[in-house]
Formats: structure tokens, C-alpha cells, sequence
């Protein structure tokens, strides 16, 4: 074998070494696939929905923290998942698309109604409380300005700075209906994360925020909730959602989901919801006491996670979540190394024919680096009506994120390596194939590397959005901790994934190392 | 055989776009001689060289290499058999010396390609014991230009083609490399053909110098002739501008 063609090989079995362990992955008879939307209340009413069914008897599988409505919503009509907490009026205005209604049983009757007819999708009995939005404003603006409805905010909002979840930003029944509705604007919006809202405001960075009603921290951080006194915001009762599958495929399981029903009062969630988000409680221990409580499920004293207080520090928390980081880690190195060798067998090629026909190759680059300005998130998106949720929707997402790089650095490296020696080769009589196996490639590896570990470096980073469609890896604990405000559980993935980074690209310099040697 | 002839060229003409490069040029250049094609840039003499290793296919006219139109035969074939140095010397940057100069052996898959290097490295001045082993940028641009002229040699080709194969030397070691040329020439009885812009090298290392402009030929001569008896206007132009004649 020669010299070029061994380094070749060494290039091939690496990416391959990678990619291997994918092919594993088989979908064994199926669980009851429960999910939720990234924030606090989801994960919760999730994992009561988990439980409950587990203590029913039937296996379930958890995927917490969806992107965002839309997403979770797709997944749930395709079939992807089964169940997840949603609630009527998000039904009734951001997905039906319909303008908002007051009565809470009238928008249930609506929404049980058209998902049933266009989708199959069954609205089970509400749970028994709101989560509408909540105006909140620091105590002392409250006071400063008189502030105590919606119409007193309209009044003074052009002084305010407003910092306000995306998902409000963005959606019908948000701030776009909101300003119409009371004639409101602020001095500034700003976009903010669940997770850091409430320390924005509480901060002074922020004057007004949006929440939810039954959110643990209103009453932490002691803020005046504004009065809806045109009643813009629409009904929003919690229910379990059910996918048309399930009901067909284990009627039971429905059957079970529904003995929720009413059991849960506005004032119960919001002491459940203090736990988890204030207390720094896990779900999983919150959600098995609430089952306790309202007597679904015997207590069993034992079975609850073990917690540990927030005060600990990072590296004991992350040492004791360490089989759980590990088992992330290695999800999230899959998705990576699949999708990156994925994108290696097919950019490394396709530069190297660009290069060769050189006309058209601008063009085709140019639109490969369009999808490099696409947000990860709307890429994830994107691949959900085509591909649902999980693991291959990542994948795709993650291997076009990854094609740049290789593809630019391929195309530049081999345009413009040594063309003196290349004129040269060819006119000593050296094929076509052999100037580019003996002279254009070699000349050009180091530079097809940096951008092989460029895309690396970029992927490691991206693969952590993939928790948001249900893909797992070191993104799982940013999702939640984001969604619970919780910072420690946000590190256990951020760190994880940082040096997960600092590796992948110290083992491709290895690799180039071999390569140019 | 002194007298027969290897490289013919046949009312060659060749455009790029708007631009005429050859404009149906005539050539002979009789074996073991050594012409050199003068003249500016834009002149043609690059492209004309380059036909006769079919780097450049001209749009009419035909190209005669030891008395076969090398148009009917493979391309990689023709340039495996014709020695080549360009200005830049255009070595591997990758490669040892040693690889380099036993380049064209090695494609022939001649059994004694190393040895043909070593052999040929020698014939330029440079040790193989010294020099075999170390990366073209460990080389001054003297020695590397000496090593992609051993290249050219060491499959023991009929014919070189050199483009300006000096051009960017210093004086002295310009000079140097051009005594080894002669002295290669008088060892090895190669066929040549010489593209430069210095009418004193021309002089120097050819027997026969064809002055070119603006795609054809103004006068072929040998250096005695082209010094007594310029064609034109522009040959006796050139003559003055190199302090050759008066």
C-alpha cells in the first residue's frame, strides 16, 4: 500500500471507528413515549403523567423538553410521541390559529373538538388548573407608578423596558395581541430565556416580565402580578394531550391519564412548582409526592431521588451524576461523530469535483454556507415534518450543519495548493488521479483539516440543541436546568460538552498529525 | 545523425478568447541541437513550447515529436518521454530530493528509478549522499532549480523543453547553472528547446535562436547569424537593446 493511500485509510477508518456504533440503535417494542416543553410546569406534569402510568404497569419513555410548542406539537401529530401537557388556550390560539375566546369551557369544547377532526389528537379532561400568563413587575415599580392591571401598564409602558420569553414574543396570543389588545408599548423588548427572566427583573436589568401564573418564583422574588382587566388572555387549563396512536395502541394507558382529571388545583401546582424551581427539588421526587398526595399512588418512602441541596458545589453534584453525564456524553459523541463523518464522506468529495469542474463550484459553496446561517434551533425544527423527533432528525440537522467548513476548506485547499508543482507534475506526465493523490491532496490536507476541525468544534456545540427534539446527549441537562432555573444541572451539560470539545479536536490534531506527517 | 529532426512544428496556431498566441508558426529543431525561442511577453514562445509536450493543444496545425504527431498518441505517454524544467523549478514541496529527481523514472515504473535520481542528481552537481534525503525548502533556489533539471534528465529523455528554466536566479548562480547546461548538453547529446528573454543566454546556450513576436517568427538564425545580419527592424532593436551590436 502506498504512503497516500494509507493516510487515506487512516482518514476513512477514523471517521468510520466513529460512526460505528449507531447502527445499534433498534426501536424494541414500544413504550408509552411521554414528553414536555421546555420549562418547569412541563417537565413536572410529565413526569406525573410517567409515573402514573408506571405504577399502572406500563413501560414508559421519557423525553422531557421539546423545543417549544410547535415542535412538541409535530411530534405528537406524527406520531413520535404519545402524550405531553399542553394547555387549551395555547391550543385555541397557537396552533388552531383562532382569536382568543373567555370562556374556559366554551375553548375546551373548540379544542377538544377541531384536534379530534383534523388530527385525531384527544384533549383528555383539564387537570383542574390555569397557568395562564402573568404581567409581573418588581413590588416597588408597582408602587412607584400605581401599577395594578394591564391598562395601568399601557399607561406608563413607554418607560419601561420590557424582557420577555421568545415564545411570547413570537406568538398570537403574546405581546403582539397583548399590545393591540390594551394599546400597550414598551420603551425596549428585550428577548430573555425562562431561566434568567426572573433574575433580570429581580435585578433591576428588566422592568416587566412575562411568567406564569402558577410559577414558584412570583413569590420568591415578592412581585406583583398585573391584572388581565380586558380579559386579552384566553383560558389556559392544563390537559394531558394524546396522540391518535396511543388510544388505539393501549386504550388502557389513556384510560390511566385520566384519572388526573380535576386533582390538581391552582394552589397545589403552584406549592409543587415552588419545590422543583425555588427548593431545588428533582421532579421526579416532587411528582412521586404529588401522585402520593392526591392518592393516585401509594408513597414509596425510598424510591425518590436522592437530592442534594443546592449549595453543594459543582464537581460533587457532577460526580455524583456521573454514570447518568457519562451515558450523555457518549449519546452526544455518537451524534457528533455520525453526522461529522456523514459530512466528511460527502464535503471532502464534493470539493474535490467542484475543484475539477470549477465552474458552478462558488454557487453550490455559497448556498451550502446559507444553511450555516440558519439558527440550529430552526434547523431542528425544520426536520421535524419530515423526520419527527429523535435521534435521526439530529443527525441530518447536525450533518448539514457540518458540511461548510469541510466543503470551503476542501474546495480552497486543493484550488490553491503549490500550483507551480502541480503545473509541473502534470507536465512530467503525472495522470490527472495521481496529481491530485500525490500532490493537490497531501498540499491541501492541513488546510482540509482545520476545517474538518472546525466543523467539530461547531457540532459539539450545536449537538447540545438536539435535546430539544428528543435526540438526548450533553444537551438533556442544559434543556432542563434552563427550563428549571437551575444553574448547577446547566453546567453538568455546559462543562461536560466544553471539554467534550477541547477533546474531539485535540484527537483530530492527532489525526492531522498522521495525516501530514 | 546530426541533421535529423526531432521537434517539427507545422503552421501552428493557437487563441485564447480575442488573443492570438500563435499565428501559424513553423519550427525545426534538429537533434542533439539546441534552439532557443526569444522574445517578449505575450510573444507566443511559452505556448509554443508547450505544444510539444501537448500542455497546450493548438487549435491548427500539427506537431511532429521524432517524426510522429504526437495528437494520436496519449498525452501522459508523450510527457513521460520528454524532459521538462520550468521557470519556478516546481518541485513536490512534500517530497525528499531524492523522490523528486527520480520522479519520472518512478511514473515509467522504471525498476532502477532511484538509482536513475541518484545518478542524475549527480550528473547536476548535487551529492545524493547530502542531498537525497532533505525537503526541496532546505534547498537554496540555485540548488533546487539544479534538482528539477536532474528531474528532467533522469529518465534519460530524447528531448527537454525548459521554460525560462533560469529566469529567476541571481546572476552568479544563474551563470552556474548555465555551465552545467552546456556542459550536460555536450555529455548527454539531448535534444533541447530553450524559452528565455535574455538574448545573452540565448547566445550562450543555443545553436539556433528563433526570435519571436506577437505570435510569429521574425527571424530563426544561428547567434552568428542573428548578430551580423538582423531580419528586421525589431531583431536589430533587440540586438541594441543587449548591448550587442552597436
Amino acid at each position: 500500500m502506498t504512503a497516500a493511500a494509507l493516510k487515506a485509510t487512516v482518514l476513512a477508518a477514523a471517521a468510520l471507528a466513529v460512526a460505528m456504533p449507531v447502527v445499534a440503535q433498534v426501536e424494541q417494542s414500544r413504550p408509552v413515549i411521554v414528553a414536555s416543553k421546555p420549562f418547569g410546569e412541563s417537565y413536572l406534569l410529565a413526569e406525573i403523567f410517567a409515573q402514573l402510568l408506571e405504577a399502572r404497569g406500563y413501560s414508559v419513555d421519557r423525553r422531557p423538553g421539546l423545543g417549544a410548542t410547535e415542535i412538541a406539537f409535530s411530534a405528537l401529530r406524527g406520531g413520535t410521541i404519545d402524550v405531553y401537557p399542553e394547555y387549551t388556550g395555547t391550543g385555541l390560539l397557537a396552533i388552531l390559529g383562532q382569536s382568543p375566546m373567555s370562556d374556559p369551557q366554551a375553548v375546551y369544547a373548540k379544542v377538544s373538538r377541531e384536534f379530534r377532526d383534523r388530527w385525531g389528537v384527544r384533549w383528555l379532561p383539564p387537570l383542574g388548573f390555569q397557568n395562564t400568563y402573568a404581567i409581573a413587575v418588581r413590588r416597588e415599580t408597582a408602587t412607584r407608578l400605581s401599577l395594578a392591571t394591564l391598562s395601568d401598564l399601557a399607561r406608563v409602558g413607554s418607560s419601561l423596558r420590557a424582557g420577555l420569553t421568545p415564545d411570547f414574543i413570537g406568538r398570537a396570543d403574546g405581546l403582539p395581541g397583548l399590545s393591540r389588545a390594551y394599546g400597550l408599548k414598551f420603551r425596549s423588548v428585550q428577548a430573555l430565556l425562562p431561566a434568567i427572566k426572573y433574575q433580570a427583573l429581580a435585578a433591576g436589568k428588566v422592568d416587566v416580565i412575562d411568567g406564569y401564573s402558577t410559577d414558584g418564583l412570583i413569590a420568591k422574588y415578592d412581585l406583583v402580578v398585573l391584572r388581565d382587566d380586558r380579559g386579552f388572555f384566553p383560558p389556559y387549563e392544563a390537559a394531558a394531550l394524546v396522540g391518535s396512536d396511543l388510544a388505539r395502541r393501549q386504550p388502557g394507558a389513556v384510560a390511566a391519564l385520566t384519572e388526573l382529571s380535576g386533582l390538581l388545583s391552582e394552589d397545589a401546582m403552584r406549592t409543587l412548582n415552588r419545590r422543583v424551581e425555588v427548593d431545588g427539588q428533582g421532579t421526579a421526587a416532587v411528582a412521586s409526592s404529588a401522585l402520593a398526595g392526591i392518592g393516585l399512588v401509594g408513597s414509596k418512602p425510598g424510591s425518590a431521588v436522592v437530592e442534594s441541596p443546592r449549595s453543594e458545589g459543582i464537581f460533587g453534584y457532577l460526580w455524583e451524576r456521573r454514570a447518568n453525564l457519562l451515558r450523555l456524553t457518549g449519546r452526544h459523541l455518537l451524534l457528533v461523530g455520525v453526522s461529522l463523518g456523514a459530512a466528511i464522506l460527502v464535503a471532502v468529495p464534493l470539493g474535490l469535483g467542484l475543484e475539477r469542474t470549477r465552474k458552478g463550484a462558488e454557487p453550490v459553496i455559497r448556498a451550502v454556507g446559507v444553511i450555516q446561517t440558519l439558527p440550529g434551533i430552526a434547523l431542528l425544527a425544520f426536520m421535524i415534518p419530515l423526520l419527527g423527533i429523535g435521534v435521526v432528525p439530529a443527525l441530518v440537522a447536525l450533518f448539514l450543519y457540518s458540511l461548510y467548513p469541510i466543503l470551503r476548506n476542501t474546495y480552497t485547499g486543493v484550488r490553491d495548493a503549490a500550483p507551480d508543482a502541480v503545473g509541473a507534475a502534470s507536465a512530467l506526465g503525472m495522470t490527472p488521479g495521481q496529481v491530485l493523490g500525490y500532490v493537490r491532496l497531501p498540499l491541501a490536507a492541513p488546510v482540509i483539516m482545520a476545517g474538518i476541525r472546525t466543523s467539530a468544534v461547531i457540532n459539539v456545540g450545536t449537538a447540545t440543541l438536539a435535546a430539544f427534539i428528543g435526540a438526548g446527549g450533553l444537551g438533556d441537562p442544559i434543556a432542563a436546568g434552563l427550563a428549571l432555573s437551575d444553574t448547577r444541572m446547566i453546567l453538568s451539560g455546559a462543562l461536560p460538552a466544553a471539554l467534550l470539545a477541547l477533546a474531539v479536536d485535540a484527537v483530530l490534531a492527532a489525526c492531522e498529525r498522521i495525516v501530514t506527517a | 545523425m546530426p541533421g535529423e529532426i526531432t521537434l517539427r512544428g507545422i503552421e501552428l496556431s493557437k487563441r485564447y478568447g480575442s488573443v492570438t498566441a500563435l499565428d501559424g508558426v513553423s519550427l525545426e529543431v534538429r537533434r542533439a541541437e539546441c534552439a532557443a525561442l526569444i522574445g517578449e511577453s505575450g510573444s507566443g514562445k511559452t505556448t509554443l513550447l508547450r505544444c510539444f509536450n501537448r500542455m497546450t493543444d493548438p487549435d491548427s496545425g500539427r506537431v511532429l515529436v521524432d517524426g510522429v504527431d504526437p495528437a494520436g498518441v496519449d498525452p501522459i505517454a508523450l510527457r513521460r518521454r520528454v524532459g521538462y524544467v520550468p521557470q519556478d523549478g516546481g518541485l513536490l514541496p512534500h517530497w525528499s530530493v531524492g523522490r523528486n529527481a527520480a520522479l519520472v523514472p518512478w511514473l515509467r515504473g522504471m525498476p532502477d528509478g532511484n538509482e536513475r535520481g541518484e545518478r542524475a542528481l549527480q550528473l547536476v552537481g548535487l551529492d545524493p549522499a547530502e542531498f537525497a534525503a532533505r525537503k526541496p525548502r532546505e534547498l537554496s533556489g540555485g540548488q533546487r532549480q539544479r534538482v528539477a533539471v536532474a528531474r528532467a534528465l533522469a529518465a534519460d529523455p530524447d528531448v527537454i523543453l525548459l521554460d525560462e528554466p533560469f529566469g529567476a536566479l541571481d546572476a552568479i548562480t544563474r551563470a552556474d547553472l548555465q555551465e552545467t547546461f552546456v556542459r550536460l548538453r555536450g555529455e548527454l547529446r539531448f535534444t533541447a528547446l530553450l524559452v528565455t528573454h535574455d538574448l545573452h543566454e540565448a547566445m550562450h546556450l543555443a545553436d539556433r535562436i528563433v526570435v519571436m513576436r506577437q505570435g510569429r517568427i521574425e527571424q530563426t538564425g544561428t547567434p552568428a547569424e542573428l548578430r551580423e545580419s538582423p531580419a528586421t527592424a525589431y531583431v536589430r532593436h533587440l540586438l541594441q537593446r543587449a548591448r550587442i551590436t552597436a
